[in-house]
C-alpha cells in the first residue's frame, strides 16, 4: 500500500485546490470536498478502499472530529485513517452512507452520542438513547441530572 | 324477474404493523424489530436497539487507569470474554509500543481458539433452538462446552468473566496440567463434531427451512461492512488472522473455509468447518509452546500499580478476528492515565445493518431464523 | 429415500439416551445441593482480609490503594487514629459492598502488603439488600490458616516471599 504521504500527493494532484494536512499517519480532509474524495478512494483501481471499518466521533473541546478507518478487501491492504473536522455548534459533515453502506448505523451513533449532523443520511435519528432524550452524552461538558458524586474524590 | 349477478368487489387488504418486542424468547436478548406485514410476508423491517446500553465508552474515560476497563470488556460480548480482552490488550500495546514474550503469545492464541470453539458450539445450539428443535442440540453443545469452561476456571479464576489478559502479557501463568487437558479436549472434539453433524446436517427439515433463506450477495456484504463467518459464507475470502497476521498467527498453518450462496445453511455449515480449523491450530500451538516469562517487565510494573501506566500521546486502532466478526478498539490518549476517547467497533452492531435487506419477501418465521444466523449478542450491540 | 436424514438424527438421540444409563460421561447432571462439585483453587469470588495470630494483627495498613484501584468503587476505608489524633497504620472502617463488587480480583493484585485475597464462598444470598449486603471489617477478617487451606499453592508462595523480605538480605542467611 502507498504511504499516507503518497496518497496525499495523489489526491492533491487529482483534485486541485484541496489542502490536506498530514498528522501522524492520518490525513485531515476538509469537510466540503469529503464526498468526492471518498468516491475517488473507493472507485480508483490503485486503491479500491471498499471496506469502511469504523466511524468514530470525538469531542475535542474546540472542535468535533469524525475519524474513518478504511481497508481494502480486494487488495488486502492496511488501514488508512481519515479525520474530518467541524465546529461545535453547527456541526455538519457530508454523509458517506450512499458510498459505503456500513456507515449507516455508525453515523447514527455518532449523531446520537456526540451530536454531529450528517447531510444526506437517509434516516438520521437516535439509535442507542431513547427518542426525546435531549443531550449528547459523550460530549465533555455533559452533566448527568442525578450526578451527586464527583469522580475527583477518588 | 331480473336477476343480475353482482360482481364481488376486490378484497381490500391492509398491512399490519407488529412489534417483535424486547421480550421475546427468540430474540437473543432485549432487541426489538418493528415489522410491517402483508399477510405473513415481510414488507418493511426496522431494528430498534438500545435497551441494554450501559455507556461503556464514557465509563472508560472516567476510570482511574487503562487497566480498570479490562473487567468491563469481559462484559461486552459476554460469551467470549477472552477475545474481548485480547482485542483491548492489543490496542493498548499498539498505542504504547509494548512487547509481549513468546510464551504469553502462544497462551493467548490457545485461549482465543478455545473461545472460538465455545462460541460456535453455542451458536449452533441456539440456531437450532430458533428453528424449533427445543433444547436437545443446546444441551449436547453445553455438555462439551463445560469442559472448556472448567479449564478457564482453573486458569483464570472464573468461567465467563475471565479478566485474564494484561498489557504486555497475562495475569498469571497457566497451571501445570493445562497442556495435557487441552490435548484431551482436542482429541475428543472431532468425534463430538461428527456426532453433531450426523444429527443435524442432512436433516430434511433443517435443509428445507434454511436453504435459500436470507441470501446475502457478495457486493452488498462488502459494502455493508459485514465481517466474520457471515462474510465468508457469502464467498469473500477475508480473514483478519491471515490478512493482518496479528500476534503470531502467521506461524500456524490453517485454511479459511469459503461458502457459495450465503444463505442460512451456509452460515451454519461455515461454523462447523471453522471449528475443525481451530482444532488444527490448537494442535500446532500446544506442540510448539516454549517455556519462559508470561509478562514483560514493563507490563508487570503496570499491572502492579495501574495508575502509573501512561502511554504517549496519539491514537491507535487495534482489531482482531473475534468469533463473531471484527472487533476493534479505537483509543485516543492525551498522555495521562485515562483514555481521552475509547470506542468499540463491535461486529454484532454493524452486521445488523443488512437485516432488513435479507428479510424482505420472506415469512415472519424466517425472520427469526435469519436473526439467529447473524449471531448477535446484545452486550456488544448496545455496549 | 426422503426422510433418511431425520431418521439418522433420531438414531443419534436414541444412542445418547441409552448410553446415558451406562457411561458417566453422558449423564452430566450434578444434584445440587445434595452433591457439590469441588471448588477450584484459583476461583475468585469475594475478598477477605487476612490476620496473622489475633484479629487485631491484621496486615492491612489502610494505605487506600485497593479503594482507589477498584473499578466500580465498592471499598470504603477510614484510617484509625489514637487519642491524640495521630493517624495509625490500621483501618477503623473497612466496608465492601457486595451488591457492587464484581469479583474482578484487581484489589488482590495491587495490594503491596498481601492483606486482601479472594475467597471461595459463593453461597452468600441474604434477604436485606442494603443492610445485609454491606460487609464491615469484622465480617471480612479471616485467619491465615484459612487462606492456606483454600489456596495452598498461593499461600506457600506468599509465605516464602514474606519470609525473604523479613530477613535482611545477606548471602549466608539466604532463605531455604
Amino acid at each position: 500500500m502507498k504511504t499516507p504521504t503518497e496518497i496525499k500527493q495523489d489526491i492533491e494532484t487529482k483534485f486541485p485546490g484541496i489542502q490536506i494536512t498530514l498528522e501522524g499517519a492520518s490525513l485531515i480532509v476538509p469537510k466540503e470536498r469529503w464526498s468526492e474524495i471518498a468516491k475517488f478512494l473507493k472507485n480508483a483501481s490503485e486503491y479500491s478502499f471498499d471496506f469502511l471499518s469504523s466511524v468514530t466521533g470525538v469531542d475535542y473541546k474546540e472542535y468535533l472530529e469524525v475519524v474513518y478507518h478504511l481497508y481494502s478487501m480486494e487488495k488486502k491492504e492496511g488501514p488508512l485513517t481519515i479525520k474530518v473536522r467541524t465546529d461545535c455548534e453547527k456541526s455538519l459533515v457530508p454523509s458517506v452512507t450512499p458510498i459505503w453502506r456500513s456507515a449507516e448505523f455508525q453515523e447514527r451513533e455518532a449523531y446520537d452520542l456526540v451530536g454531529i449532523h450528517f447531510m444526506g443520511h437517509p434516516d438520521l435519528r437516535r439509535i442507542l438513547m431513547w427518542e426525546g432524550f435531549q443531550h449528547h452524552p459523550l460530549r465533555k461538558d455533559y452533566v448527568q441530572d442525578d450526578q451527586d458524586r464527583s469522580v475527583e474524590q477518588f | 324477474m331480473e336477476y343480475t349477478l353482482k360482481e364481488t368487489p376486490a378484497l381490500e387488504t391492509q398491512t399490519l404493523e407488529v412489534s417483535l418486542g424486547p421480550q421475546h424468547p427468540s430474540t437473543h436478548g432485549v432487541f426489538r424489530m418493528d415489522v410491517v406485514l402483508d399477510g405473513e410476508t415481510i414488507v418493511k423491517l426496522k431494528p430498534v436497539m438500545g435497551y441494554l446500553h450501559r455507556n461503556h465508552e464514557k465509563l472508560a474515560e472516567n476510570m482511574t487507569s487503562y487497566l480498570a476497563s479490562m473487567p468491563y470488556t469481559d462484559r461486552l460480548d459476554y460469551i467470549c470474554s477472552m477475545t474481548n480482552n485480547f482485542a483491548y490488550a492489543l490496542a493498548v500495546e499498539k498505542l504504547a509500543n509494548l512487547e509481549v514474550p513468546e510464551r504469553a503469545q502462544y497462551i493467548r492464541i490457545i485461549m482465543a481458539e478455545l473461545t472460538r470453539l465455545v462460541n460456535h458450539t453455542l451458536l449452533i445450539g441456539f440456531l437450532l433452538n430458533d428453528l424449533g428443535a427445543f433444547f436437545t442440540p443446546i444441551l449436547y453443545a453445553f455438555r462439551e462446552r463445560e469442559k472448556i469452561l472448567d479449564l478457564f476456571e482453573d486458569v483464570a479464576g472464573s468461567r465467563m468473566m475471565c479478566n485474564y489478559f494484561r498489557f504486555g502479557g497475562l495475569k498469571v501463568d497457566v497451571t501445570s496440567d493445562f497442556i495435557p487437558r487441552v490435548r484431551q479436549i482436542i482429541n475428543k472434539y472431532p468425534k463430538f463434531l461428527d456426532e453433531f453433524e450426523k444429527l443435524l446436517s442432512e436433516n430434511e427439515i433443517l435443509m428445507a427451512r434454511c436453504q435459500n433463506v436470507g441470501v446475502l450477495p457478495k457486493e452488498l456484504a462488502i459494502s455493508a461492512g459485514v465481517t466474520g463467518p457471515m462474510l465468508r459464507a457469502s464467498g469473500v475470502p477475508y480473514d483478519i488472522r491471515k490478512v493482518d497476521g496479528y500476534s503470531i498467527y502467521n506461524r500456524f498453518k490453517f485454511r479459511v473455509p469459503i461458502g457459495e450462496k450465503g444463505d442460512v445453511y451456509d452460515r451454519y455449515y461455515m461454523r462447523l468447518l471453522e471449528m475443525r480449523e481451530s482444532i488444527k491450530i490448537l494442535d500446532q500451538a500446544i506442540r510448539e509452546i516454549p517455556d519462559g516469562e508470561y509478562i514483560s517487565k514493563i507490563g508487570a510494573a503496570g499491572a502492579r500499580s495501574p495508575r502509573t501506566f501512561k502511554p504517549p500521546k496519539g491514537d491507535a486502532y487495534g482489531r482482531i478476528e473475534a468469533p463473531k466478526g471484527e472487533l476493534g478498539f479505537y483509543l485516543v490518549s492525551d498522555g495521562t492515565t485515562k483514555p481521552y476517547r475509547y470506542h468499540v467497533r463491535s461486529s454484532s452492531f454493524i452486521n445488523l445493518t443488512i437485516l432488513e435487506d435479507m428479510c424482505l419477501g420472506h415469512k415472519i418465521a424466517d425472520a427469526i431464523v435469519i436473526l439467529g444466523s447473524i449471531d448477535i449478542v446484545l452486550g456488544e450491540v448496545d455496549r | 429415500m426422503f426422510g433418511w436424514g431425520v431418521i439418522k438424527g433420531m438414531l443419534v438421540t436414541l444412542k445418547n439416551f441409552i448410553l446415558s444409563y451406562f457411561t458417566k460421561e453422558r449423564l452430566t447432571t450434578v444434584q445440587y445441593p445434595e452433591e457439590r462439585l469441588p471448588v477450584k483453587e484459583r476461583f475468585r469470588n469475594f475478598p477477605f482480609l487476612i490476620y496473622d495470630n489475633k484479629p487485631e494483627d491484621l496486615r492491612c495498613v489502610s494505605c487506600d490503594i485497593c479503594a482507589k484501584e477498584c473499578p466500580p468503587k465498592c471499598i470504603t476505608i477510614v484510617r484509625d487514629s489514637d487519642e491524640q489524633g495521630k493517624p495509625l497504620k490500621r483501618p477503623k472502617v473497612f466496608d465492601i459492598d457486595f451488591s457492587i463488587c464484581m469479583n474482578c480480583g484487581i484489589c488482590e493484585e495491587v495490594c503491596p502488603f498481601d492483606a486482601i485475597f479472594m475467597d471461595h464462598e459463593f453461597e452468600l444470598a441474604k434477604f436485606g439488600r442494603f443492610e445485609d449486603l454491606n460487609y464491615r471489617k469484622e465480617d471480612l477478617l479471616k485467619p491465615a490458616e484459612h487462606f492456606a487451606k483454600i489456596r495452598p499453592q498461593d499461600a506457600a508462595r506468599i509465605e516464602a516471599k514474606r519470609r525473604a523480605k523479613a530477613q535482611p538480605a545477606t548471602p549466608e542467611t539466604k532463605t531455604q
